[in-house]
């Protein structure tokens, strides 16, 4: 820190510097009257060692790998290890999926990520009537174990670790990877991975729930409780925050609504009697990585310290891994354009650049073509090598948090971090998370951000190259990748066969224990297993919840 | 007020599909436009769509899809709206689309697709043009 004297000379000297710039400014003025960035905080000409000067390193820094975290969850970063590149990928059937997966791991990625169908992420099998037009739409489909066998057909579960985007049937599906595991001789405690498993956000901004809050909590918590004892590697939550940015939300909200479900998860489990450093530890992240680069950055950044600080005063953690912020990032899908769609190379790599200048444990980089389809193998080449290119080529990678200490990110860094304050606050006085979605506020303030941001685009006040500005005439892209409509033909006679084959007397059986166990308060998770062992689809499990939880009905906010 | 009744639109989501950044943002212009917007939220079959379009007596319906499902789900409405009688109200349709799906779109009777990066401004203008009453 700066002495009195030093910040009384800066002082002087920036008074008089603005005055020489005063009359300067009158004859040539700067581009807007006044600049912000997407959060709405308005950002000054320079940033000095006079905004740095209220700074206490130790308490709102602090050095990598420790408390607060701010400038990351590890002491060497990537100069230890890069993050894991991994790209979120899967259409189709199980074999075209596989295909894929098998294709990703010799380019060179190091971990798989599961995109699942919407009929497979609401709990619906391929031949129910609300599944037609969307098998293999998405996603992947899956309907049974048997499924997932062929997925992971020749991939070894003890050498990769797994994400996998799945919400409310979440139980369901790690249930299906620790049978798959299981089969390869695999134990349960060897597979890494992460479940999304965060369903406060699919009510407030993505949308595939399946049950109301209450039994939707349940059994999130009955996961934490048997992870930790069966799967203690596997990170049993992704608080996403992406969905919630992709939904139209700033980057201070962003942090703000995710962390406040992640508080949310946090007293359900301490509510159902959970130790918070237990769990604590394997509660994980994802953030959107957008266009405002510095700000994205100071984000990151705000998050990690926001978070620490909540775990340590808040729930009175005492492991610092539960106060570490461990997150997966994806570059902005929303900000691809179908315009000029080669210039959505040049944006990923930004974003994804200030995914790693803010610290990201995985990354996954979308491809150029996602404004119009499911992304081709050579367009998905591209976004992997733009990865390795920030990797191994930029060496933005040889030391921790290059950017730490600039006067204007931490700045940024801490001004993000209060305001997301102000926001959890806000919606504490309103009884937490999910009382403030069941009052439509955090769809509100989504929806009122993606609407400011439209019009802006619209009024021409932000440029987005190639839509309103710079555009040219141009042809429709050829050879989209396209997902045959004769999956779900596929995929029904398999369902067929399968029914035909299992022991039905024992699915019967195992799914009216389920319904007996959802009705009661043990943990589910068991059950689930042996039921998914049998066979029995994801639609039958889901269904038998269905008639114990009840489904989720959504608040209206439009109007 | 003039004795002009408002142009009435059902917003809609049909499918499983869970974006609604698009459909509510341009929900939210067209009320500024004037116009009176019904909006359904996610999930509606084709036949919740129908139903409503009828009961709600719109003038338009406003169709969203970011899953690609829209192959099967807009002729679906089409034909249920056709089998209903219905043949005066406006269908528009949005989301991601590839350009190719679009002629076969227009064939069954969707008047317009609007893709990623259009303006609301033009929606507004485009729906005031092509009313069928």
């Amino acid at each position: 820190m700066l002495d009195e004297k030093e910040i009384g000379e800066i002082k002087e000297e920036y008074k008089k510097w603005s005055d020489r710039l005063e009359g300067k400014l009158a004859k040539r003025p700067e581009r807007k009257p006044e600049f912000t960035n997407t959060s709405g905080i308005p950002l000054k000409r320079v940033y000095t060692p006079l905004d740095a000067a209220h700074l206490d390193y130790m308490k709102g820094l602090g050095l990598p790998g420790e408390y607060p975290f701010t400038r990351g969850v590890q002491p060497t970063m990537y100069r230890g290890r890069l993050w894991t590149m991994r790209q979120y990928a899967g259409f189709g059937t199980a074999e075209d999926t596989n295909r894929r997966y098998r294709f990703l791991l010799d380019a060179g990625q190091t971990g798989l990520s599961v995109a699942f169908d919407l009929p497979t992420q609401i709990g619906y099998d391929s031949d129910h009537p609300l599944a037609q037009g969307e098998v293999g739409k998405v996603g992947v489909t899956i309907d049974s174990l048997k499924d997932m066998e062929t997925l992971f057909d020749q991939i070894p579960l003890d050498k990769v670790s797994t994400s996998m985007t799945i919400n409310a049937p979440a139980a369901i599906l790690l249930a299906m990877y620790i049978a798959v595991a299981e089969n390869q001789g695999i134990a349960s405690k060897d597979l890494r991975g992460t479940i999304q498993n965060d369903i406060l956000k699919e009510y407030s901004a993505r949308g595939t729930y399946i049950f109301p809050p209450k039994p939707s909590m349940r059994i999130i918590t009955d996961i934490f409780s048997f992870c930790s004892q069966e799967v203690p590697q596997w990170n049993t939550i992704s608080i996403s925050g992406y969905h919630i940015r992709e939904a139209g939300s700033t980057a201070v909200q962003e942090v703000a609504f995710t962390l406040a479900d992640g508080i949310a998860y946090v007293e359900a489990a301490l509510e159902a009697g959970l130790g918070v450093d237990d769990f604590g530890p394997r509660l994980s992240f994802f953030f959107n990585a957008h266009l405002d680069f510095l700000e994205e950055i100071a984000k990151f950044r705000a998050a990690r310290r926001l978070w620490a600080t909540i775990m340590r005063d808040r729930f009175k953690a005492r492991d610092p891994r539960s106060m570490m912020m461990r997150f997966h990032t994806q570059t902005a899908g929303c900000t691809l354009t179908a315009q000029q769609p080669k210039n959505n190379i040049v944006r990923v790599a930004f974003q994804a650049l200030s995914a790693v200048l803010g610290g990201t444990q995985s990354l996954h980089t979308n491809s150029m073509d996602e404004a119009f389809a499911l992304p081709g193998e050579e367009a998905v080449q591209i976004a992997l090598r733009t990865q390795q290119l920030i990797g191994y080529e930029s060496g933005v990678t040889d030391t921790v948090d290059p950017l730490g200490g600039s006067y204007y990110i931490e700045e940024l860094t801490e001004e993000i971090f209060n305001r997301a304050k102000e926001y959890i606050d806000k919606i504490d006085e309103l009884g937490g998370a999910a009382s403030a979605i069941e009052q439509g506020f955090i769809q509100r303030e989504i929806q009122d951000s993606a609407y400011r941001y439209q019009r802006e685009i619209e009024k021409g006040e932000r440029v987005v190259v190639g839509v309103n500005k710079f555009q040219v005439e141009e042809e429709s892209p050829k050879d989209l990748l396209r997902v045959d409509p004769a999956v779900r033909i596929s995929q029904m006679e398999r369902l067929k066969r399968l029914k035909s084959e299992r022991d039905n007397a024992r699915v019967r059986d195992i799914l009216s224990e389920l319904k007996n166990a959802a009705e009661g308060k043990e943990n589910l998770m068991p059950i689930i297993l042996d039921a998914v062992k049998a066979y029995a689809t994801l639609g039958e499990i889901c269904d038998a919840l269905r008639d114990v939880f009840g489904e989720y009905q959504p608040v209206s906010t439009i109007g | 007020m003039d004795n002009k009744r408002k142009i009435r639109v059902l917003a809609t989501k049909p499918g499983l599909d869970g974006h609604d950044r698009g459909i509510k943002v341009i929900a939210n212009a067209l009320m500024d436009a004037g116009m009176e917007v019904i909006y359904t939220g996610l999930r509606q079959s084709p036949e919740q769509i129908v139903e409503t379009s009828i009961q709600e007596d719109v003038d338009v319906i406003a169709l969203s899809i970011l899953s690609g499902a829209h192959d099967f789900l807009f002729p679906r409405i089409m034909e249920l709206l056709r089998e209903k009688g219905v043949d005066d109200v406006l269908v528009i349709g949005g989301g991601i689309i590839p350009d190719e799906d679009i002629p076969s779109l227009k064939e069954i009777g969707i008047a317009e697709v609007f893709g990623p990066g259009t303006y609301t401004d033009d929606i507004v203008t485009y729906i005031k043009n092509n009313l069928k009453r």
